[in-house]
């Protein structure tokens, strides 16, 4: 008899991405989906996901607009730095030129490898810079035509890298405080991340 | 900077010189004659002054020519050389700039003292450093004329070399000796205007490409041997004193050297006296400083903005008055305009962060400071150190920008850096003012109300003005007090509306000077940032009730005698007449005049709002400053004044105090503008004259917050009485 | 302290400091470069501009343990540098200094924009210059003079 975990597992992927097929072709009821057994904790475990998304940490950098934001006011990004072609900067101002691979407590400034801004597909806030509805998120963060291609697995993958790691060790500010952390900790996010995966990454209309 | 051995143009070198020259103007009171804004300049006393000094012509060729104040951007180490090399006939490219060291000799001759301000550079030097260069050009002619055993009167000079009769030359360099041993020239002939031909030219900055390449050295840039860097702790609100610190955490810093208590000028402070910069910012971060602030008031922005609207609403001491007071009852509620206007304290926060070195010992001591008032720091040093000011060698350092900041009658901060250097004798000791010490240090621009009352007259123009001032007085408590104080009114808080050159017939100004726990300054053109934006604000508003051309409405009621700000006018006029009445949709056009520190500037700015800002997409200055010594030096001016100028409008453009606590800390929080809320193109246009020269420095400045303001008004209806600009 | 090898406009200089020293300090007082100028500390105003691995780098707020290998090029390179020198020349044809000490950071900036846009478009000019403030005002003649150098290197 073959081994069940990985087939089982297989069997779970294969149903999330054709969920994911499903949910970004029409909103509302799709019999797949309701009747999925863990739609409910998927749909608390995305909750969680966003309050981590929503965070100043995560979306400062989500935004709608040319630029980035900071602080938790969110307010624009001072000295005139901007998104630039690939949200990397200007030439001249880019945002490796303050921000490098790791954070710079002494100055008070943050920093991971690859500091850039998610792309304006990834956008979790308006243009007027308010944050989305959870539900907006979602499909955002669920849609690989949005998402850069990304599936369950490569989302997973994505919310271990160094810069989403960050979130939860920002560093000091240049007056010595420390910056906020997202309202859970690392471990409950990974754990919320898989689940909401498995159980097809679904969202609420 | 010449040495004591190094030969001069004069037998007599020139430490010898200073020292000989005495201290004429010591001691507490100075003789100060301060030309009061806005009137004709006093000329200084016909006096031959030494080109010992001033000139010193190397056997090589150079000419070093030591310039009598601080070069802080605004061009003055190019503009006077010019002036002297011109009467000198000087080869202009072996000409070598310096800055000149603290010494009577470099007084400036109508202030009495050694300064920049007041955009008195050209104005008071003109004169001067013609006639050194005119003196310098006949010794070297009677040295050349001896030589050859001819008449002077039949030599001729050119590029630095004196031609005889007989085809004879000689270089400067090689006749220098020998002119040196000759007298100076009681009087000299000047030059006619037609025979300049440096003066009056388009001329590059001398100081240029060391400033590209980083080679220029400032005074924050000063290094010697055994130097320390020492930071202070200041307190948090001021003349506040210090209650308790830990040392010990400090000291733990590896390099710091020394911790202490220390008076200043109010209250007292915390020094750390480190190695390097960063252990020296790194202990005093850790010092823990605790602070007496319940015996010092403690000011906040609210509850001053809320006194001086109430003192506004009565007569204050009379600025000037003219026509009858009572003539405005008789004009209806309907024919007039009641206006409130509120501006907020300013920093200037020049590029370079404050900064002076000092090393003293047993003999003296030496000063390294960008300094805009070298004979009031000198004494201060002095008294500091127990020396005479003779004792103290003040060097002038290249500033990397002033704005008047450097300017500071109580020489607070080198009083700060002599203290620390006292107990440190024998080493320099240089004393870092960090930008945030900067920001929250105080010696800002005033917080200012104004409530006007004017009264319009059946023909649109105003027939009744009754202004009322606010604000802290500058020179209060400062040598300059006996000058600019009469009758109670501080003359640098009223200057561009008590001496406006618009005729308005019944005109009453007056001012309060309240007394408040914030220490002042003046600010890039001083009483004309605030009173400016009133005038030409108000005018406008004016213009556009009595649906009049702003530019014709200013020209009718401007007196006959503002010939200054006609010609600018007029020039502005004719220099945007294809588009200033031409512009549609998102655009409108603001015009603004004003006549500051003698010279008249007239603006005209293009604007449309873009994320809630004002954007610039052209301005067009029309300048009148005499005769104009290098005008693209006067376009730089014209051009960067309105961007500084432009520090007012900015939405983070204010410094504001809670409960006596400065609430900005840095650029962060008080944020001037950078290069996309500057105008795009600013063309300057300078109104041809052959009158003495006036300032450029400040002119530019008060035009550019009233233009942009009376674009918008244009554009949106509304009025904008506060500054800085909210979102529009 | 720590010791750090570092390269700096093609030298290596090694250096014993504070780990958390900013590289702006390490280059005004360790190594006497005074070309790179302090003007907040808080990366505000891009007068501590160099580059580092080929990347305009705000000075004042990189802790010198986290440069590394990559190499250090200051203002006082510009000179000998392809692009440094026509934009050099550019700024003093043009006479856009004024008081100065913002330059260095300002031609830092501009030398990295034209290596990567050799024709910069207003909007390109504006962007990446920015972040770097003159008090003095310069900016009308910083525009004109990135495209000189524009010009000439094109």
């Amino acid at each position: 008899m073959m081994r069940l975990g990985p087939t089982l597992l297989l069997g779970v992927l294969l149903l999330a991405i054709v969920s994911i097929g499903a949910a970004s072709r029409e909103q509302g009821d799709t019999p797949d989906r309701e009747t999925t057994p863990n739609r409910p904790a998927g749909l608390a475990a995305w909750q969680k996901i966003y309050s981590v998304m929503s965070h100043p940490r995560c979306i400062n950098c989500h935004t709608a607009s040319d630029y980035p934001e900071q602080g938790d006011d969110r307010h624009r990004h001072l000295f005139n730095v901007v998104r630039g072609p690939d949200g990397k900067g200007v030439p001249a101002l880019q945002c490796a030129t303050c921000h490098r691979q790791a954070n710079a407590d002494s100055t008070g400034v943050p920093g991971a490898p690859d500091w850039h801004l998610a792309p304006l597909s990834m956008r979790w806030q308006d243009a007027a810079d308010r944050i989305l509805p959870s539900s907006a998120v979602c499909k955002t963060v669920s849609d690989p035509a949005k998402n850069g291609g990304l599936d369950g697995a490569a989302l997973i993958k994505h919310h271990q890298t160094e810069l989403v790691k960050w979130a939860w060790k920002p560093g000091l500010r240049n007056d010595g405080s420390a910056r906020s952390v997202p309202p859970i900790d690392y471990e409950e996010f990974m754990v919320a991340t898989r689940e909401w995966v498995q159980a097809g990454m679904p969202c609420t209309k | 900077m010449a040495t004591a051995t190094t030969p001069n143009f004069l037998e007599v070198n020139r430490r010898t010189f200073l020292r000989m020259s005495g201290a004429a103007a010591r001691g507490l009171f100075l003789s100060l004659h301060l030309a009061e804004p806005g009137h004709a300049r006093q000329t200084p006393k016909a006096q031959a002054y030494p080109p010992a000094a001033f000139i010193h012509v190397r056997s090589d060729g150079k000419i070093v020519i030591q310039v009598n104040r601080l070069e802080f951007g605004q061009g003055v180490q190019t503009a006077l050389p010019m002036l002297l090399a011109d009467e000198m006939d000087a080869d202009w490219s072996q000409v070598i700039a310096e800055l000149a060291p603290a010494a009577d000799v470099y007084s400036d001759p109508i202030a009495g003292i050694q300064m920049v301000g007041g955009s008195g550079s050209i104005a008071h030097s003109f004169e001067q450093y013609r006639q050194l260069g005119a003196s310098a050009r006949a010794m070297l002619i009677a040295a050349a004329a001896a030589q050859w055993n001819v008449m002077p009167e039949q030599c001729r000079t050119e590029a630095s070399v004196v031609y005889g009769p007989n085809s004879q030359s000689a270089k400067y360099g090689e006749l220098a000796e020998s002119a040196a041993k000759l007298p100076v020239p009681e009087s000299v002939q000047l030059k006619k205007e037609s025979e300049l031909h440096l003066s009056g030219k388009n001329t590059r900055r001398l100081d240029s490409r060391g400033k590209c390449n980083g080679s220029q050295k400032f005074g924050l840039d000063v290094d010697l041997p055994g130097m320390k860097v020492a930071l202070v702790a200041h307190p948090p609100v001021f003349g506040a004193r210090v209650k308790s610190f830990n040392a010990d955490a400090a000291r733990a810093i590896s390099g710091v050297r020394d911790v202490f208590e220390m008076p200043l000028v109010r209250g007292t402070g915390v020094a750390v006296v480190a190695d390097r910069f960063w252990a020296a910012k790194q202990a005093r971060d850790r010092l823990q400083a605790e602070w007496n602030t319940a015996s010092v008031e403690h000011p906040d922005t609210a509850q001053l903005f809320s006194k001086y609207r109430e003192l506004a609403r009565t007569a204050g001491n009379i600025a000037m008055t003219r026509g009858s007071a009572a003539s405005m009852d008789s004009i209806p509620s309907s024919k007039r305009i009641l206006a409130e206007y509120e501006f907020p304290f300013l920093a200037h926060t020049p590029m370079e962060p404050l900064n002076t070195t000092v090393r003293f010992d047993s003999s003296g001591a030496e000063v390294w400071a960008g300094s805009q008032f070298q004979t009031f720091d000198q004494m201060a040093v002095a008294e500091v150190l127990g020396l005479k000011a003779e004792q103290v060698t003040f060097h002038t350092e290249m500033a990397g920008g002033g704005f008047g900041r450097r300017a500071v009658a109580d020489s607070h901060v080198q009083r700060e850096a002599a203290t620390i250097a006292k107990r440190l004798p024998g080493i320099p000791v240089k004393l870092i003012w960090t930008r945030e010490d900067d920001v929250q240090g105080g010696y800002y621009r005033p917080m200012f109300v104004h409530r006007v009352d004017v009264g319009i007259g059946a023909d649109g123009m105003p027939i009744a003005w009754r202004h009322v001032i606010v604000g802290q007085s500058l020179v209060a408590g400062t040598p300059f007090a006996a000058r600019l104080i009469k009758d109670g009114v501080d003359a640098t808080a009223v200057e561009g509306v008590a001496d406006t050159a618009y005729a308005i017939q019944n005109f009453y100004v007056s001012a309060h000077h309240p007394e408040i726990n914030v220490p002042v300054l003046w600010w890039r053109s001083v009483g004309h940032t605030h009173t400016a934006f009133v005038m030409e604000t108000l005018i406008d508003e004016l213009a556009m009730r009595a649906k009049t051309d702003p530019i014709a409405y200013r020209l009718k009621l401007l007196s006959p005698d503002a010939k200054k700000l006609r010609a600018c006018l007029t020039l502005l006029r004719e220099k945007t007449a294809s588009w200033r009445d031409s512009a549609t949709g998102n655009r409108a056009v603001g015009v603004a005049s004003h006549e500051s520190f003698g010279t008249g500037v007239a603006c005209a700015v293009e604007v449309s709002v873009e994320n809630k800002r004002p954007k610039i997409h052209r301005a067009v200055i029309a300048v009148d400053p005499g005769f104009a010594v290098n005008p693209l030096s006067i376009e730089s001016q014209m051009q960067g004044g309105v961007t500084f100028g432009m520090t007012q409008v900015m939405p983070k453009g204010a410094i504001t105090l809670k409960d006596g606590r400065v609430e900005q800390r840095n650029w962060d929080g008080y944020t001037p503008p950078y290069i996309n809320d500057a105008p795009v193109t600013v063309e300057v246009h300078i109104v041809p004259s052959s009158e003495k020269p006036t300032g450029c420095g400040e002119p530019p400045v008060p035009v550019i917050s009233p233009a942009i303001v009376n674009a918008l008004s244009r554009l949106t209806g509304k009025r904008y009485r506060s500054l800085p600009l909210a979102e529009i | 302290m720590e010791t750090f090898k570092l390269t700096v406009n093609c030298q290596q200089k090694d250096v014993t400091v504070d780990p958390s020293t900013p590289l702006l300090w390490v280059l005004r007082e360790d190594l006497k470069m005074s070309g790179t100028k302090y003007g907040c500390g808080i990366a505000a105003c891009g007068a501590c501009t160099v580059h580092v691995g080929g990347v305009p780098t705000r000075s004042c707020v990189l802790p010198i343990s986290l440069v590394g290998e990559r190499p250090v090029v200051t203002i006082e390179a510009m000179s000998n540098d392809t692009i440094g020198r026509v934009v050099e020349e550019a700024w003093v044809s043009e006479d856009v200094v004024q008081c100065g000490y913002c330059q260095s950071g300002q031609i830092m900036s501009a030398v990295a924009l034209l290596k990567a846009t050799p024709k910069p478009t207003d909007k390109d000019i504006e962007e990446s210059m920015g972040g770097n403030l003159c008090r003095c005002g310069t900016y009308v003649r910083i525009r004109q003079a990135i495209k000189a150098a524009a010009r000439q290197l094109g």
